[in-house]
């Protein structure tokens, strides 16, 4: 501490000016990344790297399933689950703002468990669980009901807090208005709060959708077939088959391609609502 | 004749700070009466328990003979015929000015969006903001902003206004728009309970001045009296302070 103000008042002690020793440090990287990129380049075997991860015949093989199947089934199970988990997480942040004492709790403690489960366990349950503990019963749409209901369920317990958040950011005003124009409690929440606190968290609903979009992979647990297969399983099974990753390096940029621009639309939205406050 | 607001021996508690002790006091039909006091002398929480934002802890409420205080009242019905015009103007941001006018007519009175359309059409007209109909709140300057909260408020046909020290949070050059349109309102003959810092518009236009410090009310009477020949020496020492801040 006492030797700082020393050192800014000395900069010569070894001979050189702060700006000259930064640039000289800028210098060093600069030469050390270049010797680096140009080390990969030479000792990298790239016939190699290309054929078994950037095959163009065997990438051939995933058209047109790639996009028919895997894809369509991925998004599938990722609508469902959000559309699933908006309507249950509106629910549950409706629940935690209660008045009564046990709709807060049970509210409460679901956001808890199904925050801090690890969402494969939630697979496993629903896909294994639940048929064993209750043989015949059959969720509708095979697969695809354990999937949207799995997914939901996750997704409930993360969008329930982003509702509940957006909910308590608008101004107690609104509702004070609302209710001074003759509005019911239900009505002013639905026609005034909602719409307001449902911009506001756009951008970690948006999040949401990316995550769930991820998580859907996680329905291999249930053991799919070829017509409920969706992007990851698709590409495993393809990459065993071939002997040759290009099947999983095609399908994870096939997510890229679908949430690269979600997050920019994500980055949009944030950088708009900091321009209106 | 049944008083347009009645308030008998109204207490308002928050925790341990008794904010109203003991109001009693009516408004009648087609009156304007202005709140003046200090902060902190309770004129916004007893403007507040009228329509029941707040709820008194002791004391009766009635608005036009029906008792809002009493447990079975239909608050929602009896807010319908009270309009209120809050300091923050508490537009609603995510509608138009002509959208935040009709959503409450279509979705309390039941109104078409034709009819409910007419209506705020005219009532924003009546304010002088009509160019406005299409503007979102945050386009709008404090002194529009209010006059479009005005316009919300008359398109229900209330038979009594509040206004809730409706010119405070706006810039001194657009406290004459708002002003305006509340004296077009009094001398329409609306009946209006006005808690308010504005001196000149309490003299000229309010049938009555109520002083109000401490929680309750120390002087009621013509603005003559009030303003013009207080007497109690704490209504005196709070106009001289208001009336001549340099002195």
């Amino acid at each position: 501490m006492t030797d700082t103000p020393t050192a800014a008042a000395e900069p010569a002690r070894s001979g050189l000016s702060p700006r000259q020793r930064r640039r000289i440090s800028l210098g060093v990287q600069t030469v050390v990344g270049i010797i680096v990129v140009i080390a990969v380049i030479l000792l990298a075997d790239w016939p190699t790297i290309v054929n078994v991860f950037l095959n163009r015949d065997v990438a051939a093989l995933m058209i047109p399933e790639l996009f028919t199947v895997a894809l369509k089934n991925t998004l599938i199970y990722t609508v469902s689950g959000y559309l699933l988990g908006f309507v249950l997480g509106l629910v549950l942040a409706l629940m935690r703002l209660s008045s009564l004492a046990p709709y807060r709790a049970v509210a409460l403690v679901y956001i808890e468990i199904f925050r801090g489960l690890p969402a494969l366990i939630i697979f496993l349950l629903l896909g294994f669980g639940l048929p064993i503990a209750f043989p015949g019963f059959k969720l509708p749409g095979q697969e695809y009901g354990t999937v949207a209901l799995a997914l939901g369920l996750v997704a409930a317990a993360y969008m329930a807090e982003s509702f509940r958040a957006g909910i308590q950011a608008v101004p107690k005003g609104q509702m004070e208005a609302a209710r001074s124009l003759g509005m019911k409690p239900g009505r002013a929440m639905v026609s005034i709060i909602l719409p307001q606190a449902i911009r506001i968290v756009t951008p970690p609903l948006t999040n949401e959708l990316i995550l769930l979009f991820k998580d859907s992979s996680l329905v291999f647990t249930l053991g799919v077939t070829a017509a409920t297969t969706e992007l990851t399983k698709f590409g495993q099974d393809l990459t065993v088959d071939q002997a040759n990753s290009t099947p999983l390096i095609v399908a994870g940029a096939t997510y890229l391609l679908l949430t690269v621009p979600l997050g920019i639309v994500v980055r949009r939205l944030e950088a708009r609502q900091r321009r209106d406050r | 004749m049944t008083h347009a607001v009645e308030i008998r021996d109204l207490h308002k508690q928050f925790g341990d700070n008794l904010v109203l002790k003991g109001i009693d006091f009516t408004v009648e039909p087609g009156q304007v009466v202005c709140v003046i006091g200090p902060s902190g002398s309770g004129k916004s929480t007893l403007l507040r328990c009228v329509n029941l934002l707040e709820e008194p802890t002791k004391g009766k409420v009635f608005v036009n003979g029906a008792e809002l205080t009493d447990p079975d009242a239909d608050i929602d019905a009896a807010r319908r015929h009270v309009g209120m015009v809050f300091q923050q103007f508490n537009l609603f941001p995510h509608l138009s000015a002509l959208r935040n006018v009709m959503i409450a007519q279509q979705r309390v009175l039941k109104r078409g969006a034709k009819e409910a359309e007419i209506v705020a059409r005219e009532n924003l007209e009546k304010v002088g903001v009509g160019d406005k109909w299409n503007s979102y709140p945050g386009q709008l300057s404090g002194g529009q902003q209010q006059r479009v909260a005005i316009a919300r408020a008359l398109a229900m046909n209330p038979d009594l206004m509040l206004f809730d020290e409706p010119t405070s949070a706006l810039d001194p050059e657009l406290v004459g728009d708002v002003l305006t349109v509340m004296r077009k309102l009094a001398e329409e003959g609306m009946t209006m309970l006005v808690v308010t810092h504005e001196m000149g518009f309490a003299r000229e236009v309010a049938d009555r001045v109520v002083f109000m410090d401490g929680g309750v009310i120390v002087e009621d009477g013509p603005p003559s009296q009030v303003i013009g020949d207080p007497r109690q020496e704490r209504t005196r020492s709070f106009l001289r302070r208001v009336l001549h801040p340099e002195g």
